[in-house]
């Protein structure tokens, strides 16, 4: 029982892990090539999660929802980088930090005028409902599933995008050298503007893919986003690979330390004070594991030096 | 006489005033406005020291205003409770003595300051800002799952804690401490700013290669800086929570750090009285906006968008002129 109990965790880290990489991947990206510390992103993630509740409510179609998702979030990714993003790239962090988190505030309370301060739910599909049976007898969740199998097919995607098409090309040389580029004659604010869009979009898409586990409400994205702050810290800023490991190592870190912690501790605690202090050093592992890892790598894992 | 010199001096009059005529005219709500204003300054120059002089963006500063708030309220609780707070290795009973209750805070917020700091100063920039604000937030999960102290719910305290020779409930009463202990902070943050470690800091944000060139660390002093500027955050949340006589995890936010760094920014950041100014518009804006409409945040981040983007000296920029000596 345990041991199918414990593969089940591990899936669910995983789902966790990959989800996270979907946000992570684009704060790391915009960071990368724009110099951009953007809090606004969990607003993204909030945006393509209300954009696909309010399809699949319209429609009754989840891939439709989906597809929503990806372009509300990528107009409103685009909007906000012509509008006000675009000014602060000669900015120091600190005005980044400001501006976005007054972006936040705006996009928050503009939601919470729009759709209402209630939750709104997004079904799973049918044919991705229910259980499937995996090798060794474990039953897991279709949909969970699923998701970690779009979250890896999207990173492969990325990995792809960035290592052999043109755009890719095109981002990783404006991650070496801005004003090469400009002087090579790419149009950099047409660059910049699409690398905010795609991170947008990678944004809202985790958004719709989680509202359907979740609901979907204000507020909704910035717990995510300080996850995935925490993610490119570990995996060190501007790197995708450094993203992707850290997505996993978090998404695994969190969702085993809540299951194992409180049962590590009922070895030699009394139950009631197993489980809270299990909790307690549960919710505090990832920030102990980012401790740990900024103490012998202070650019993280994959960072410049 | 400069211009921030009158400046400084008309604010700090008008802060007095105001809840003074509020108490004749027998308008208690007021006064309680303006003591979360003056609470709020008090936050926003703790992270002034660092985040205005030091060029530290910490964005986990809810961090020490919420442990501030959490020692009110555990040593609160335990005394209205009449449980021992430890009995081991030494005994310790909770109190409901304010002064106590102050340097409990401002010991919780300097002692965390100096542990987070020594972490994440190995860092800077952008790095700094994330783990100051993952940090804030391990202790916000932490408090809401420490179920001994009420968890997501928070600790209440019947009766707000004493002063010797105060009846702390009256409201201006409570009022004139928390204001006695601004003036007493800010004259100390003055003279730390001028004092020769203000100096350094000062010029470490600018080029830390001199300052070690003169023979200073930079590390020590903003590691130093950091601690202080925790330590006056921390009583600032000890205040607050007396204030609500409530503590909850809200007070360990993330929003909470954002709406502290509001205060620095739109009164004007390195600015020594830039906070006060910051922490009084903020009330301002929130009630008379609040008042007028549920929507109140969309304002607020419209007009830190405008402050941020084309006026970046804050109140003080704009009133008393651009910085002088060092900028």
């Amino acid at each position: 029982m345990s041991w199918i109990l414990l593969a089940e965790q591990t899936l669910n880290g995983l789902q966790f892990g990959v989800m996270l990489f979907l946000m992570a991947a684009g704060l790391t990206l915009i960071f990368g090539v724009m110099g951009l510390i953007n809090l606004a992103h969990g607003s993204l993630y909030m945006i393509g999660a209300f954009a696909a509740a309010g399809t699949a409510a319209a429609t009754g179609s989840f891939l439709l929802a989906l597809a929503a998702s990806l372009a509300a979030a990528a107009i409103a990714g685009v909007v906000i980088e012509v509008t006000v993003i675009r000014r602060l790239y000669d900015r120091d962090h600190l005005d980044q930090v400001l501006a976005t988190f007054a972006l936040i505030l705006i996009l928050s309370e503009g939601t919470r005028w729009i759709f209402g301060s209630f939750p709104l739910f997004l079904e799973v599909p049918d044919y991705l409902s229910g259980t499937v049976t995996l090798p060794l007898g474990v039953e897991y969740s279709r949909y969970r599933l699923s998701l970690i199998v779009v979250g890896l097919l999207v990173a492969l995607g990325l990995f792809w995008m960035i290592a052999r098409t043109r755009v890719g090309i095109r981002i990783r040389a404006g991650e070496n050298d801005r004003e090469m580029i400009g002087a090579l004659g790419v149009d950099i604010s047409r660059l910049y503007t699409l690398v905010f869009a795609l991170g947008a979009a990678l944004a809202g898409l985790a958004g719709a893919l989680i509202g359907a586990i979740q609901s979907v409400q204000v507020g909704m994205g910035e717990p995510v986003l300080i996850l995935a702050f925490v993610v490119i810290v570990i995996g060190g800023i501007g790197s995708i690979k450094g993203a992707f490991i850290g997505a996993l190592l978090i998404g695994l870190t969190d969702t085993l330390g809540r299951f194992l912690l409180p049962k590590l501790f009922s070895l030699f605690l009394e139950p009631s004070a197993a489980s809270s202090v299990g909790a307690s050093l549960a919710s505090m592992s990832i920030y102990i594991l980012m401790a740990g890892v900024l103490l012998v790598r202070p650019r993280g894992l994959f960072g410049g030096t | 006489m400069t211009r921030e010199t009158v400046l400084n001096a008309g604010l700090m009059t008008l802060l007095l005033v105001v809840p003074l005529a509020a108490w004749t005219f027998d308008e208690p709500f007021l006064i309680t406005l303006a003591t979360r204003a003056v609470i709020f300054a008090i936050a926003g120059i703790g992270l002034n020291l660092a985040l205005g002089f030091g060029g530290l963006v910490s964005f986990g500063h809810a961090a020490f205003f919420g442990l501030g708030g959490y020692a009110m309220g555990i040593l609160a609780h335990h005394a209205q409770t009449y449980t021992a707070l430890a009995t081991w290795p030494v005994a310790i009973e909770g109190t409901k003595s304010m002064p106590v209750i102050w340097l409990m805070a401002i010991g919780a917020g300097a002692l965390a300051a100096l542990v987070i700091g020594a972490l994440s100063l190995r860092t800077k920039g952008v790095y700094f800002i994330m783990i100051t604000l993952a940090f804030g937030q391990m202790l916000y999960y932490f408090a809401i799952s420490w179920s001994a102290y009420g968890g997501e719910d928070g600790l209440s305290i019947y009766v707000r804690n004493g002063f010797p020779g105060l009846n702390t409930m009256d409201p201006i009463q409570f009022f004139a401490i928390c204001y006695a202990l601004l003036l007493i902070v800010l004259l100390s943050v003055n003279r730390v700013a001028q004092s020769s470690f203000g100096m350094m800091l000062r010029a470490a944000r600018q080029s830390e290669d001199r300052v070690q060139a003169v023979g200073q660390a930079p590390f020590r002093l903003y590691l130093t800086a950091f601690t202080i500027s925790g330590a006056i955050t921390g009583l600032a949340g000890a205040l607050f929570a007396d204030l609500n006589r409530f503590v909850s995890p809200t007070m360990l936010s993330w929003q909470t750090s954002g709406e502290i760094m509001i205060f620095v920014i739109l009164g004007g950041v390195g600015r020594v009285f830039g906070p006060v100014a910051g922490a009084a518009l903020f009330i301002l804006l929130e009630h008379s906006l609040g008042g007028s409409s549920e929507y109140w945040h969309i304002y607020l981040g419209a007009i830190l968008l405008g402050v941020v983007l084309f006026a970046r000296g804050g109140l003080y920029g704009f009133l008393a002129g651009r910085e002088q000596a060092d900028d």
